[in-house]
């Protein structure tokens, strides 16, 4: 991986910032280009813009859906309609018009699905070696499983015998859904259900792909799960939906890594991710996002509106989400654990960096429910340039929650005097023996440390970089390996010439 | 004998900090392997030739000319100075939360390599200088990874300083206060330090007030500064009479 048009306004200036003495470095230039910036050119097979009900017909069909879920996508369809757009968040949102977008992209060689690598177009495997995905080789050397999203369609699926053999299920949700309906029909929209928020109920609508991922009864799934996905073709928003279930006992790491071409308009990202995690279970969901944030006036970017959640429904069972987002140019994401289980554990480990015109409202929610309950909230985010990064975040003790344990660090730092950064943090509990602890730290990277750096021969670039690495530090370390490496490089690209 | 220009070449150097110009006119050579103390009153702007050569933004060089080996530092970005060979001890080294020590000093160690056209070091080679060094200077081995200056008291800072002072190996040090906040064995660790430095061509320039230190140091030269320039040059035998009498007296000493 390694890397809308209105403008937003006069940036507000940040609460908690004197303006600094901007050193000449700072004039470097604002970014590098995006390096993934690029389209692949085969032809899609797109739905002509508009949403309605023959659009989702069309959808279900052009996927050979069965009848259950036809009529799933239509309930949410008719929910969503009766929906207002939420505009509650710390954002500024040009407006969106649903009627002007294609719902269903697939690139035309993918009318029958590869059984093997060999017979995939070459034009698209060559899409994922610019993404610095070889296929091959790095499902070779790394062992990973690698499920390929491009657009709508699902390219290739690796490594599906050998996860058999455990009696794991790792596919595109599209096969899930030919392959394995009673799951899917289960288990869907069972954590986020269709009516829960107004783009989660546009996603249950349209949704288009996304993985499946099912682990049986006491298997640890034996390798990394890890995904990818590309915005294709113009004005097209993805909505991926992603269901992986962990029954009693087992555990699985999933990755989830996003890249995505540089365009004018502003693209809308709607994705739905559920995770259920039986007794004794464990779910780790890392992300690692780097959708095109837009030019360095704030143009163009994708829209990243999601929602994530999982449900702790067993005993002692565990779901962590570790995330760096670092690309978008609205992010709008709370990835939230729902403890019902007796002594279950959620963790939300979070860097989300803001940089140019970027802007983000993200947290999460950890609703304790069960008894002996703990959270854990580990969040820091990075402002540069004239961004604004918001954390907002929800610790509900339930009255039936005895002994229940939280513990938030909320960390920002700001760069430069231009940026923002903004606190939300909401404690809800209703009861007199929940231990809730919140921490919250503002800092700039002080030109004093900087010249400390400075003055040993570092330069200006590298010490925010190495300033950044030791600020984020606790969360680099919840990071897979293959992660955490991409990840470093990533911030450093990611705040390029945002200090001087 | 050719003459051979100092290593530091500073001249009628103006320093103003906020709005007050602190140095007037600052003039000093100092040559290789050489060491000068400078003392002078609180206020005396002791601390302000070091940042103003280092190259912090607050310190304002109204005029004069400052080189290095030749190198006109004043055109140098800070870190730039630092790769040409200059180290100033801070008097309050700030912390840097989570990088650790020895990921910090191997970062400075590989970026004056690369200035030099040399090969980055080997993690493994670096590890093992740096606790020799840590060795040499009294410190636990355990400080390497703790996070830069996170938790260390004023001395341990300090010691921190001499550290990294000990790895890069530069060629001109400004020591600012180095001996505040340490023991006797600090301090005798400081100079053993010094000395083995200069033997090899670091020059120093030494702010200090105390005078067992600066005795043990064996200074070439003593100048004390007053009203932002060097009053007086002299000897040990200078900086003895400071500490007998004080600074005003010793202004007055001049004058008589």
């Amino acid at each position: 991986m390694t890397s809308q048009t209105a403008t937003l306004g006069a940036p507000a200036t940040s609460q908690d910032v004197q303006p600094v003495q901007q050193a000449p470095a700072l004039e470097q230039a604002l970014a590098r280009p995006y390096q993934h910036g690029f389209v692949t050119d085969i032809e899609s097979d797109s739905l002509p813009p508009g949403l309605d009900e023959d659009t989702i017909r069309a959808i279900s069909r052009k996927k050979k859906e069965p009848e259950f879920l036809l009529n799933w996508r239509l309930a949410a369809f008719a929910r969503w309609r009766a929906m207002e757009l939420p505009d509650w968040a710390h954002l500024k949102i040009a407006p969106i018009d649903f009627q002007a977008l294609s719902y269903y992209s697939a690139p035309k060689s993918m009318k029958d699905r590869p059984k093997s690598l060999d017979e995939v177009d070459p034009k698209l495997l060559e899409t994922y070696e610019k993404l610095g995905v070889p296929l091959h080789e790095r499902a070779a050397l790394a062992g990973v499983a690698v499920d390929a999203v491009f657009d709508s369609v699902s390219v290739g699926t690796t490594f599906r015998k050998q996860l058999a053999d455990v009696g794991v299920i790792f596919c595109s949700f599209s096969h899930a859904v030919q392959n394995h309906p009673e799951l899917v029909e289960k288990y869907l929209g069972t954590v986020v259900p269709q009516g829960d928020n107004f783009y989660a109920a546009l996603n249950s609508a349209v949704f288009s792909d996304g993985s499946f991922v099912y682990i049986p009864k006491g298997v640890r799934c034996p390798m990394e799960l890890s995904s990818y996905f590309r915005i294709n073709a113009q004005n097209t928003g993805q909505f991926e939906r992603t269901l992986i279930i962990a029954e009693e006992g087992s555990s699985v790491s999933y990755l989830e890594g996003c890249t995505a071409p540089q365009r004018d308009e502003n693209q809308l990202h709607a994705a739905v991710v559920e995770l259920i995690a039986h007794d004794d279970a464990f779910i780790k969901y890392s992300t690692v996002q780097n959708w095109y944030p837009g030019d360095e006036n704030g143009r163009g970017g994708i829209y990243n509106f999601v929602t994530k959640r999982g449900l702790a429904a067993g005993r002692r069972s565990r779901i962590a989400w570790t995330q760096i987002e670092t690309g978008s140019a609205i992010t709008w994401k709370y990835p939230s654990v729902v403890l019902r289980g007796d002594e279950s554990n959620g963790e939300f480990h979070s860097i989300a960096v803001s940089n140019h015109w970027q802007q983000a409202d993200t947290g999460t929610k950890m609703i304790h429910l069960g008894k002996n309950t703990t959270s854990r909230i580990v969040s820091k985010g990075i402002s540069a340039g004239h961004a604004h990064n918001s954390y907002r975040g929800l610790v509900r003790v339930n009255p039936g929650a005895a002994g229940a344990r939280n513990h938030t660090q909320c960390d920002s730092l700001l760069i430069g005097p231009h940026c923002g950064a903004h606190t939300f943090p909401y404690v809800d509990t209703a009861r007199g023996d929940a231990v809730v602890e919140h921490e919250a730290t503002t800092t700039r990277i002080s030109e004093e440390r900087l010249f400390y750096c400075e003055q040993r021969g570092i330069d200006a670039q590298e010490a925010t970089a190495l300033i950044v690495g030791g600020f984020c530090q606790a969360v680099l370390e919840e990071l897979p390996m293959e992660f955490a490496l991409e990840a470093k490089a990533l911030l450093a690209v990611s705040l390029e010439g945002a200090v001087g | 004998m050719t003459h051979t220009p100092p290593l530091l070449q500073v001249r009628d150097l103006r320093v103003q900090v906020g709005e007050r110009t602190v140095l007037h006119s600052v003039s000093l050579d100092v040559q290789p392997g050489q060491l000068v103390v400078l003392m002078g009153a609180n206020g005396s702007g002791k601390s302000t030739l070091g940042m103003a050569l280092a190259g912090h933004p607050h310190y304002a060089v109204q005029g004069g000319q400052a080189l290095l080996a030749g190198q006109d530092l004043l055109q140098l970005p800070a870190h730039e100075r630092a790769r040409a060979g200059l180290f100033v001890s801070f008097q309050s080294p700030p912390d840097v939360p989570g990088v650790k020590n020895n990921l910090f000093i191997r970062t400075a160690l590989n970026a004056q390599h690369e200035a030099r056209g040399q090969e980055p070091l080997d993690a493994f080679d670096f590890l093992a200088s740096a606790k020799k060094a840590a060795k040499e200077l009294g410190l636990p081995e355990a400080m390497l990874s703790r996070p830069v200056n996170e938790g260390f008291s004023g001395g341990e800072r300090k010691r921190n300083e001499l550290l990294q002072l000990s790895l890069l190996k530069p060629r001109l040090t400004l020591l600012d206060e180095i001996d505040s906040g340490m023991d006797v064995d600090g301090v005798r660790a400081v100079v053993a330090l010094v000395q083995k430095l200069r033997a090899e061509g670091t020059a120093f320039i030494v702010v200090s007030h105390y005078l067992t230190m600066i005795e043990q140091l064996q200074p070439d030269a003593v100048l004390r500064l007053d009203q932002g320039c060097i009053a007086e040059t002299g000897d040990l035998e200078l900086a003895r009479r400071i500490a007998r009498t004080g600074f005003a007296r010793a202004q007055q000493t001049v004058e008589a």
